[in-house]
């Protein structure tokens, strides 16, 4: 089991024909993800991986029955490709695009919350999404996942990378792994994602990587008090990180003094969230905890 | 991007928004006659122009009566490091003050744009208390301050405009102007992709209403579709971090001394974090990027070792599209161009790593190899400290 993408998703690439479409396409496309098409406007009806070329998103779905969509698209044209996504009815739409323009983010939130509310824009500026073993949809290393119950939601890319390395190293498999993106508007947040790890029967706790700015953090941690039942696991990077600059993403910038690191772990600390303060110690501290929780199950059973 | 004060007045002056007569910026006392007259009659104002708030406070802004008065008050704040709350215990060399026309106010009020992140909206912020402190204000009395979201397309309405005027007690001889105003300065920053555009104060003043102060933030994703703004000089990077950018290398200054080389934003931050965990201070925030090859390395080793508060290097990859092998040859490579003075610490993992490894380890020269995050930040403190 898994969230958002399975072995069953059927991708569009929307910017296949380009440099970073190509070479992420065909990564996926070995990965064992269906790509099953590629949008790249004016080069419709050619070609490119073994894949159709369509000119526009809606004959893409049309023609090979897509429901995800997977965007390469450069920043100064990606806010309206993902648009055209959603126009034309994929559900699932991951937008790896980095330096997207806030303003065009706040048209695209609009135009998604009007026209298709149950749409689920994951990113933009994020590795993407994988169920390992099944789909990769994005530009993570796939080798590193492995399959299993724990969920993965994280504002950053390689901080990603080095939590699920630490995961599989300790023999814990991951359900999903979900990069929801560094910029200030994303297209979806913490809560949007824990609330489908919560509904999945696949997935029996939850890794939260967050960093410094915005209040999405503090926002997912009263939404755990209030609504989940599985365990999540909470690091937040920037503790050393000054006040009003931004650490390379855009959304990643103390603001008035607001979306600093204590503010963060003082909220998920009090909603009851398992707070790893060490970045080395993320792999480890969910396995020791699950072996206690396990001991313990099996005690209260015997 | 933030604009200084009269940078961000041209914006507001050509998108009709109305501000005090100004006399220009002026570098020396030569320009000041000049600068007074084309201000006009005075008093006026001189203002330090340097990125910080609280320059009142920290005495960059100062009321002139004579010409006289003004040469010296000119002459006093030019070349002065102005220290404020906000420029963290270091003071900012004032370069360029600008003069204007002073103004008599009758009430000030708070007004900015900002894009709220939690509703994903611009959104006007503003109180009818001007001249303070926002985030005290909202901290202290949050009722005080009005939130106002409008479209990101269609820019503040109309009656969105009246409803903002009548909760900040706007008399009604004032409404239109204040409406017309409100968004005017909305549709400024949709026009000009702010972050944040703020005006504090908003002032009533017996000829109508002034924007006082203009504070402005452009968001450095959108500057492809501003090539005018693109042109401004960059007042708040150093010369380390301009180059960086060129190279397209994200880089910060900090106060530490350990230099830091990783790839990925979060990676770059989560590694600061463990070198403060481990008892260490972080230099810099380096993210060398995902396309990262053997130049780039050599460019961002480079900057690292221009910082001279560096007493010692960690270089954390984590390997996807990146790979190791690559990475190791770079840093090879780099080293060959680069004298390295100070211990350095690598920390390879994900993709080639093997490979990677075994690069480094048959180069013959001196680095300390890491296999985990935390053993090469505790490695680089201790060796940090070592050296001191």
């Amino acid at each position: 089991m898994s969230i958002l993408l399975n072995k069953d998703s059927q991708l569009v690439v929307q910017g296949f024909t380009g440099s970073a479409g190509s070479f992420h396409a065909s990564q996926c496309i070995e990965y064992g993800t269906r790509i099953v098409g590629g949008v790249t406007p004016g080069r419709g009806g050619s070609t490119h991986l073994d894949r159709p070329v369509f000119n526009t998103v809606s004959e893409a779905v049309r023609q090979t029955g897509a429901n995800a969509s997977l965007i390469f698209v450069p920043a100064p044209f990606a806010a309206d490709a993902i648009m055209e996504a959603v126009d034309a009815g994929i559900k699932v739409i991951v937008c790896i695009t980095e330096g997207i323009p806030a303003l065009d983010m706040a048209v695209v939130k609009r135009y998604i919350a009007l026209k298709a509310p149950c749409a689920r824009l994951i990113g933009p500026n994020c590795p993407g999404v994988i169920t390992p073993g099944e789909c990769k949809a994005g530009i993570m290393p796939g080798y590193i996942h492995k399959a299993g119950p724990i969920g993965v939601v994280s504002r950053s890319g390689t901080l990603t990378y080095e939590a699920v390395y630490q995961l599989t190293r300790e023999g814990l498999g991951q359900s999903t792994v979900v990069g929801i993106g560094g910029d200030p508007i994303p297209g979806s947040n913490f809560i949007d994602v824990l609330e489908e790890f919560e509904a999945d029967r696949g997935t029996d706790a939850v890794v939260m990587i967050g960093e410094i700015g915005g209040s999405s953090e503090e926002e997912a941690a009263a939404f755990f008090k209030k609504r989940m039942s599985k365990p999540v696991f909470g690091f937040i990077a920037g503790r050393a990180a000054p006040k009003g600059r931004r650490m390379g993403h855009a959304g990643a910038i103390i603001e008035g003094g607001a979306g600093t690191h204590a503010s963060k772990i003082k909220a998920m600390k009090e909603a009851g969230i398992t707070v790893i303060e060490n970045l080395s110690e993320i792999g480890s501290t969910v396995s020791r905890l699950r072996q206690t929780a396990s001991a313990a199950a099996a005690h209260s059973r015997s | 991007m933030k604009l200084l004060e009269y940078e961000a007045k041209d914006l507001l002056r050509g998108a009709g928004i109305p501000v005090a007569s100004s006399g220009g910026v002026i570098k020396d006392g030569k320009g000041l006659p000049a600068a007074l007259k084309k201000a006009g009659q005075g008093p006026w104002m001189i203002k330090a122009q340097v990125l910080a708030g609280g320059r009142g406070k920290a005495g960059g802004i100062k009321l002139v009566k004579t010409p006289a008065q003004a040469k010296t008050v000119a002459k006093s704040i030019l070349g002065m490091n102005l220290a404020t709350h906000q420029t963290r215990g270091q003071g900012i060399k004032v370069k360029e003050v600008l003069v204007e026309a002073a103004a008599k106010i009758v009430r000030e009020l708070y007004f900015s744009v900002v894009l709220d992140r939690k509703i994903g909206l611009p959104t006007i912020i503003a109180s009818a208390q001007g001249g303070v402190e926002i985030e005290k204000l909202a901290e202290d009395s949050p009722q005080a301050v009005i939130r106002q979201p409008f479209s990101p397309q269609a820019g503040l309405l109309d009656f969105e405009a009246r409803q903002l005027a009548f909760a900040l007690n706007i008399a009604p001889d004032r409404l239109s102007q204040f409406c017309r105003i409100a968004k005017g300065l909305a549709r400024l920053f949709l026009d000009y992709d702010c972050s944040l555009l703020e005006v504090n104060p908003l002032a009533l003043t017996p000829k109508g209403m002034l924007a006082l102060d203009a504070k402005v933030i452009i968001d450095d994703n959108a500057m492809f579709r501003h090539p005018d703004l693109a042109k401004l000089p960059d007042h708040e990077a150093s010369p380390l971090e301009k180059e960086a950018k060129k190279a397209d290398i994200s880089y910060i200054g900090l106060d530490g001394t350990i230099g830091c080389m990783v790839n990925g934003a979060g990676l770059a931050m989560g590694t600061m974090d463990t070198i403060q965990l481990a008892g260490g201070s972080p230099a810099n925030f380096l993210d060398v990027g995902g396309g990262a090859d053997g130049e780039r390395v050599t460019k961002a080793f480079k900057i690292i070792l221009r910082d001279k508060k560096v007493k010692a290097v960690l270089v954390n990859i984590f390997g996807g599209i990146v790979k190791c092998d690559m990475i190791a040859a770079g840093i090879l490579g780099a080293l060959k161009k680069v004298k390295l003075k100070v211990p350095l610490v690598v920390r390879l993992q994900g993709t080639n790593v093997e490979k990677g490894r075994e690069i480094l380890s048959n180069s013959g020269i001196g680095l300390v190899a890491a296999q985990d995050l935390w053993e090469a930040a505790q490695k680089v403190v201790s060796a940090a400290g070592a050296k001191r």
